[in-house]
């Protein structure tokens, strides 16, 4: 049972872009593709901690501000050849209205 | 659904690139089988010298072993050669009677050692240098043989020599041009080659014809004798006296082949089910035998096999490099120049070093360096850019760090084997961190060949650029020697094959309006861009329609989306502008209430005579700036591809040697160009009088004050590679000041590449190209002037104050949960 937290409308965060939701658990970054697909990763790069959140969102990937890792929105993974990992939170979008959970993706 | 069937026949380099595009591109779109005739998996065949010359493995030089086939699914036949394609029923068959169909069919046959036609060409000790069984019958040689006779003094036969020489057998080598590698050196370097490899104990047989190889008592190769009669006693005779396509098969399948089986720019044979790559192939006439434009072809065919069909191969500019250790030899181009060229030599035949360059129209057309080989890159890249150089001609001979790069470090001969000399810990990349060993690890794991390829996976060379040639040169000695090859012509990033000029001519020919419209009408070949092509489409848009163009926030670096420069730990620096560097009691006070009501944990003065202050929340941003804003404060763009700073001295006002009002024009420069948006950052600066204070020559745009007017200094660089200014122009009225600086900045704004400082700029479009739309054509020069103005009026809305009153409010308000 996920216990679903309403965050924002879609329309809230902008279109290749990203908003930061400050929560109990951390910053969590909401992200939107040019295709209004939402995605939500912990907002630390797996590199050295850039916020995600203030990256170029293009295609399904973000660019972090710090070094430019390429990070994969539906996967947290890091494009090759870097490696590693931002956590993932589940996040639905139903009428508009953008819902996170708290607990990371396995 | 069942998947095509794809056959690869040439388990080599080219081929197998091939496929590991192809299954990054469509991983799943074929089931595919590979017949190679040697018993080897996939293996490097340019480090085929360092193991004649003992100093790599075969086992290190696998690219791809048999477990990477298996787990890709796919069926590798090894020792097994195909023999016969029969086009119409679609399936190969090998000599062993092995049968496999093709829905697709992709030849990579590579090339074999010519033979000459010689009595004894036959005999055994007699051998080529292709392929591993080659290296291992020369090695076995060297261990029961004495006297090895290389015939053939281009790269191959050098290398070749210089291995069996390693390996203790007493070498000669035979070749009929008047020089050693006739087709990549012109004499003086050849000689200064010969004499070093003379040192290593080869001898040479120069102007000289084999005519017949002699066989021995036991049936062996003894000796060679020559047209003019001489003979020389042989053991193993090593023929390298050039390569041939292998096209036997294509032939046999009637495929139109000409000194190389034909193939168009999407590398398909006249059968449109048959793809070719490699050495085997002719493309526009051409057979390539490096590896950099075999890959350049996989790449594409790969695209095509893919079923993307968007890329072209239009063939590739080479240069050349000699894997020998302990000698450094780069040449390109036209090296022998001609009618009409001209040429530029350096010769120390102390030290063992010879340059020459040869200019045609001004252009680079072609170079060979011996000795001292760091600045080859640099060469090639002045010959792929067709750079007039005109303006530092003087100069060209002596290196890019005689002309501005202080950051490369000179090399002084021998090059590869100073940076090979290094230990593994030395640092080679100070921006990233990265050491020789992790560069090295790198490229044998990865299997790296192209610079490119080392930036991705080490970053080394990634942020300044100013160890290039260092990580070139590890990249050289430890992956093989012909990697710095490039493409003729370099697109903007990965999503599209369109140049940074032909993008920008696009723009405005076509009309397009915005980024979407742009990557719709040129092709792109992602959704919606990259962090590459997005800012730089935005600028150009924005530079083509300053007064309609609507800004693509989410498109700009956050630097510029945020309007601070973000820091490591998230938060942002602000600095507010200080008009030439000149602030008074009330605004230093506005700053330092600021500072206590937000808690800034640290206040700095710039390089730019600023005041920044670090640390601040990007949700305390707004209200910074409000403080700011109130105090008559507006943004100083510190963090933008943008106008900077105008730092300045204080002038005749007070300095007892100031010539004019530096700080006054300083500041009139300042609200001339505050708020342009550029293609990269853009600072100037005015002193007084020559001594100098405000280092102008260091700027973008600099303006140096004498008793009679003003110099007029551009394409200057502070940071990474210093570089001088040039001078422009000399005028008497600070109005023409103006004038010029705005033609200036707006030629730039108009040409440049995004991202490309002036410094660099300049040296690619020459500074006789901007005196002449600038300092020579007056009209034109009121013209670019007017353009600038037109497109300041809309840019100089200060960004601060529109946000403080609440414009893009969610850019800086975190949401909750």
């Amino acid at each position: 049972m996920t216990d679903w937290i309403e965050v924002a409308h879609i329309d809230d965060i902008p279109r290749q872009g990203a908003r930061v939701v400050k929560t109990a658990a951390g910053d969590i970054a909401v992200f939107r593709t040019v295709d209004d697909e939402v995605f939500a990763l912990r907002d630390k790069c797996p590199h050295k901690g850039g916020p995600l959140s203030q990256g170029i969102v293009h295609g399904r990937k973000v660019a972090c501000p710090l070094h430019d890792w390429k990070i994969n929105l539906d996967s947290g993974l890091a494009v090759a050849p870097d490696v590693g990992c931002a956590a993932r939170y589940p996040v639905r979008v139903v009428d508009g209205a953008v819902s996170l959970s708290l607990t990371p993706e396995a | 659904m069942s998947r095509m069937k794809l056959v690869l026949v040439g388990n080599g380099m080219a081929g197998m690139r091939t496929l590991e595009e192809l299954l990054k591109a469509a991983p799943d779109l074929y089931d595919i089988t590979v017949f190679g005739d040697e018993p080897h998996p996939n293996y490097n065949r340019i480090m085929l010298s360092p193991v004649l010359a003992g100093e790599q493995t075969v086992e290190q030089i696998v690219l791809n072993s048999r477990d990477w086939y298996a787990d890709n699914g796919i069926k590798l036949h090894t020792g097994k050669r195909v023999v016969k394609i029969d086009r119409k029923n679609r399936f190969v068959e090998t000599d062993d009677g092995t049968r496999e169909n093709y829905d697709r069919l992709l030849l990579a046959t590579g090339s074999k050692s010519f033979i000459l036609p010689v009595p004894g060409a036959d005999l055994p000790g007699v051998i080529g240098f292709r392929d591993i069984a080659d290296v291992d019958a020369m090695i076995s040689a060297s261990g029961q043989y004495k006297t090895a006779v290389v015939i053939g003094g281009g790269l191959l036969g050098l290398e070749a020599a210089n291995g069996l020489k390693l390996r203790g057998m007493d070498v000669s080598v035979v070749h009929i041009a008047p020089w050693l590698l006739e087709r990549q050196m012109d004499e003086p370097a050849s000689r200064l080659l010969q004499k070093n490899l003379e040192e290593k104990g080869l001898k040479f047989l120069l102007q000289k014809q084999t005519a017949e190889l002699v066989r021995g008592e036991s049936g062996r190769v003894c000796a060679l004798k020559f047209k003019d009669g001489e003979t020389i006693a042989a053991d193993l005779v090593v023929m390298a006296v050039g390569i041939r396509p292998n096209t036997a098969l294509a032939e046999s399948a009637g495929l139109q082949c000409n000194r190389g089986l034909v193939v168009n720019d999407t590398m398909q044979t006249f059968d449109p089910r048959i793809y070719a790559v490699g050495e085997c192939v002719s493309h526009r006439g051409i057979a390539y035998g490096l590896v950099a434009p075999l890959f350049e072809q996989a790449r594409v065919c790969a695209n095509h096999l893919a079923e993307h069909g968007v890329a072209r191969y239009q063939g590739s500019m080479t240069s050349t490099k000699l894997k020998v250790t302990g000698i450094d030899l780069f040449s390109a181009g036209n090296f022998m120049g001609g009618e009409g060229h001209e040429e530029i030599v350096l010769q120390d035949a102390g030290r063992g070093s010879y340059k020459k360059l040869v200019l045609k129209d001004n252009k680079l057309a072609g170079a060979v360096l011996y000795g001292d080989t760091l600045d080859g890159a640099w060469y090639f890249e002045l010959m792929r850019d067709a750079t007039d150089v005109s303006d530092f001609r003087d100069k060209l001979l002596f290196g890019r760090h005689h002309i501005g790069d202080s950051g490369a470090g000179g090399g002084m001969g021998d090059e590869m084997s100073r940076v090979m000399a290094l230990p593994d810990t030395a640092e080679i990349c100070g921006c990233n961190g990265v050491c020789k060993g992790d560069i090295i690890k790198a490229v044998r794991e990865k299997k790296l060949f192209t610079l490119d390829e080392v930036r991705a996976h080490t970053k080394a060379s990634g942020s300044c650029g100013s160890c290039t040639g260092l990580v070139e040169t590890i990249l050289a000695a430890t992956a093989g020697g012909d990697y710095s090859t490039a493409p003729s012509k370099k697109p903007l990033c990965g999503c599209t094959e369109h140049t940074h000029d032909e993008i920008r001519a696009a723009i405005v020919e076509q009309g397009f309006k915005t980024t979407q419209e742009a990557m719709r009408g040129l092709g792109w070949k992602t959704p919606d861009g990259c962090t590459k092509c997005r800012p730089a489409l935005n600028y150009y848009l924005l530079c083509a329609w300053p007064t309609e163009y609507v800004d693509d926030v989410q498109s700009r670096y956050i630097n510029e989306r945020a309007h601070g420069n973000i820091q490591k730990d998230g938060s942002f620096s602000v600095v507010p502008r200080m008009w030439g560097g000149l602030t008074n009691p009330k605004e230093l006070r506005a700053i330092a209430d600021v500072a206590e009501k937000f808690n800034v944990p640290e206040v700095k003065v710039t390089g730019g005579q600023r005041i920044d202050l670090f640390g601040i929340r990007k949700e305390d941003l707004p209200a910074v700036w409000k403080d700011l804003s109130d105090a008559g404060f507006v943004s100083g763009h510190a963090y933008g591809k943008a106008m900077r700073t105008v730092k300045t001295c204080v002038g005749s006002q007070w300095c007892r040697f100031g010539t004019q009002d530096s700080t006054g024009l300083g500041v009139k420069m300042e609200q001339l160009t505050w708020g342009s948006w550029m293609p990269h950052k853009f600072k100037l600066a005015v002193s007084g009088c020559p001594r100098n204070c405000a280092e102008a020559t260091i700027k973008d745009f600099g303006v140096v004050c004498v008793d009679s007017g003003y110099e007029l200094h551009v394409g200057g660089n502070g940071g990474i590679k210093v570089r001088i200014t040039d001078l422009l122009t000399k005028v008497e009225t600070e109005a023409q000041v103006l004038e010029f600086c705005a033609a200036f900045t707006q030629l730039y704004r108009e040409e440049a590449h995004y991202l490309e400082r002036t410094a660099p700029w300049v040296e690619r479009v020459g500074l006789s190209h901007i005196k002449a739309k600038v300092v020579e054509d007056a009209a034109n020069r009121k013209q670019l002037a007017e353009r600038f103005l037109i497109s300041q009026k809309p840019a100089q809305v200060d960004p601060w104050k529109e946000r403080t009153a609440g414009a893009l409010k969610r850019e800086f308000m975190p949401l909750t949960a």
